[in-house]
């Protein structure tokens, strides 16, 4: 039982650190701005997730996992009201976002 | 296996080369940079991440305070003197030599300082000698507060602590001086304000941004919640008065941003808000003079009860709630000044 | 080699210290020189933290079951000094609108050309 926690814990850890690097590559190679926050928006949600997931599993039942599941859910709530925030700036501001034309 | 995992000094040490190489390529981008608004983010950035080397580094007081005011309020404030001043930074700087030349001149004198310094991490070090380890194993008995931070800032060191929040009184002072925009000379210039001209902020965006405005009325009472805890479980945890006087003004910054400055300072007038700033400074100045006046030195709270412990417990507790207040109501009045000073 | 590995985290600290030095004497714009001067006293903090920092201690905070904590003394210091920092820093940037309420701009050299006039 232990070792299984000790395991999942772990795989959860490097989960969500390759997503975070997933995220990384998209917020610098997607070629759009919109499409560049939804790239920054894995590493939020997935990502941080993931973590702190990992994190909990390792704590067992103890204060530090109750604080710990707090925070995933604050993190969870607030990432995408950022993202959202920041897509309503570019939009008042007018950046638009790139289309594919429709060449047929 | 597990030879790696219990190498701890090894992990913290590849943490730190990581987060320190991180921040040198910040730092040298911030000096590259044309745009202000960039540089005010890479400084964001730039404090986040010292705020992470400082928990590898067990400052987790210290992170506390440098993400909260770093990341948090400096770059508001940044960014609120953009808005009123420059955009882009004048691009015919090339390099400048002298500059260069006597930059690598000060880093090569420190680096040379340095070689005589002890190892990073020795427990023999000088600092570790004489004063630290007094109030590392005295502190629980005499004070009876587990952070020893806190005890050390707030009873040890309360002078120092005193003068540092006269310090952030009188920088309020100043802000206040600088940037309030004078009654006579409003009304004087400015034709009465209609609904679209009082809050050029951008208010009238927010008036329809109802994910921000439902998210921002669901999370504004947690913020204050958790500034009140912060505030009150600096004894036992990291945190104390300078963290919660922050977190509680980003609380009603985070009100100014989204419902706009005229309904924030509505619920917060400025001038209500100057008293506190004073009110602050008062109770801290109060609590040693309460001391003097129970038969002790100035600050010496163990006179302030029955027990010396009980005393210190009460001490620590209102100067740290001195010194939240006169941040936390510094920091909303700067604010308020510099969001108020475009307007009008 | 041992030097080296020993003291890398003071001198990559430097690095860091001098990268804000040369924007504050180096650059005009008055909200960069603000700029640099932050990155500055940030690196001054992570110095002395790092001078804190005992090899197996912990945060210095009394908890069960630890026996080294770091030292609890610098970390006083720099938190004073980041409070007094973003007072400093307010007080600043306030006297940057100020000037560019007066002068129009604010970069340094045109501010001089201002002052010098005709």
């Amino acid at each position: 039982m232990d070792t299984f926690i000790h395991l999942a814990s772990w795989l959860c850890l490097l989960l969500g650190c390759c997503f975070c690097m997933i995220g990384g590559v998209g917020l610098l190679r997607l070629p759009d701005f919109y499409s560049r926050i939804h790239g920054g928006g894995v590493t939020d949600t997935l990502g941080a997730g993931l973590v702190i997931t990992g994190l909990m599993l390792q704590g067992g039942l103890t204060l530090t996992t109750a604080k710990l599941a707090m925070i995933l859910l604050f993190l969870l709530l607030t990432s995408p009201v950022a993202t959202h925030a920041i897509a309503r700036a570019a939009q008042h501001s007018g950046l638009k976002p790139q289309v594919a034309d429709d060449a047929a | 296996m597990s030879n790696f995992i219990s190498d701890i000094s090894l992990q913290i040490d590849l943490v730190d080369i990581v987060l320190l190489t991180i921040l040198v390529v910040v730092a040298v981008a911030v000096i590259r940079v044309r745009d202000l608004f960039e540089a005010v983010v890479l400084l964001g950035i730039f404090s986040l991440l010292s705020a992470c080397i400082f928990t590898t580094l067990d400052a987790v007081d210290v992170a506390f305070t440098e993400a909260a005011v770093g990341a948090g309020i400096s770059t508001v404030l940044f960014l609120a003197t953009l808005t009123l001043t420059a955009r882009k930074e004048k691009a015919q700087y090339s390099h400048s030599w002298s500059g260069f030349i006597v930059c690598t001149l000060t880093g090569g004198a420190l680096i040379y300082g340095t070689l005589d310094m002890p190892h990073f991490g020795d427990p023999d070090a000088p600092i570790h000698q004489h004063v630290a380890p007094r109030y590392i194993v005295d502190s629980p008995e005499e004070i009876g507060v587990p952070n020893m931070v806190t005890s050390v800032l707030a009873s040890y060191r309360g002078y120092d602590t005193l003068g540092e929040t006269t310090v952030i009184f009188t920088a309020g002072l100043t802000v206040l001086l600088l940037l309030r925009r004078d009654r006579r000379s409003r009304d004087r210039s400015a034709s009465p304000p209609t609904a679209e001209t009082t809050d050029r902020r951008g208010s009238h965006v927010m008036r329809h941004a109802m994910v921000l405005r439902v998210m921002s009325k669901l999370f504004i009472p947690l913020i204050l919640l958790f500034a009140l805890y912060v505030q009150f479980h600096g004894d036992f945890g990291p945190g104390g008065g300078f963290q919660a006087g922050v977190i509680f003004a980003a609380a009603f910054v985070l009100y100014a941003l989204i419902y706009g400055v005229e309904a924030a300072q509505r619920v917060a007038p400025p001038a209500r808000v100057q008293v506190f700033v004073a009110l602050g400074l008062l109770l801290y100045i109060g609590t040693g003079l309460a001391s003097l006046f129970a038969g002790g030195n100035f600050l010496e709270y163990k006179v302030l009860a029955h027990e010396a412990s009980h005393g210190e417990h009460i001490g620590i507790l209102f100067i740290e709630l001195g010194v939240g207040i006169t941040v936390a109501a510094a920091i909303i009045n700067t604010f308020f000044y510099f969001a108020g000073r475009g307007r009008a | 080699m041992s030097q080296i590995l020993g003291l890398y985290n003071y001198w990559i600290v430097i690095l860091l210290m001098m990268a804000g030095f040369y924007n504050v004497i180096a650059r005009g714009n008055l909200i960069k020189k603000l700029i640099g001067l932050n990155i500055f006293q940030t690196s001054v903090f992570l110095l002395y933290i790092s001078m804190g920092k005992v090899e197996g201690g912990t945060a210095p905070i009394v908890a069960e079951g630890m026996a080294t904590y770091s030292n609890p003394l610098p970390h006083v210091l720099i938190l004073t000094a980041i409070v007094v920092g973003i007072a400093t820093t307010s007080v600043g940037l306030s006297l940057v609108i100020r000037i560019r309420e007066a002068y129009d701009t604010i970069e340094e050299d045109e501010i001089q050309q201002l002052d010098e006039g005709p």
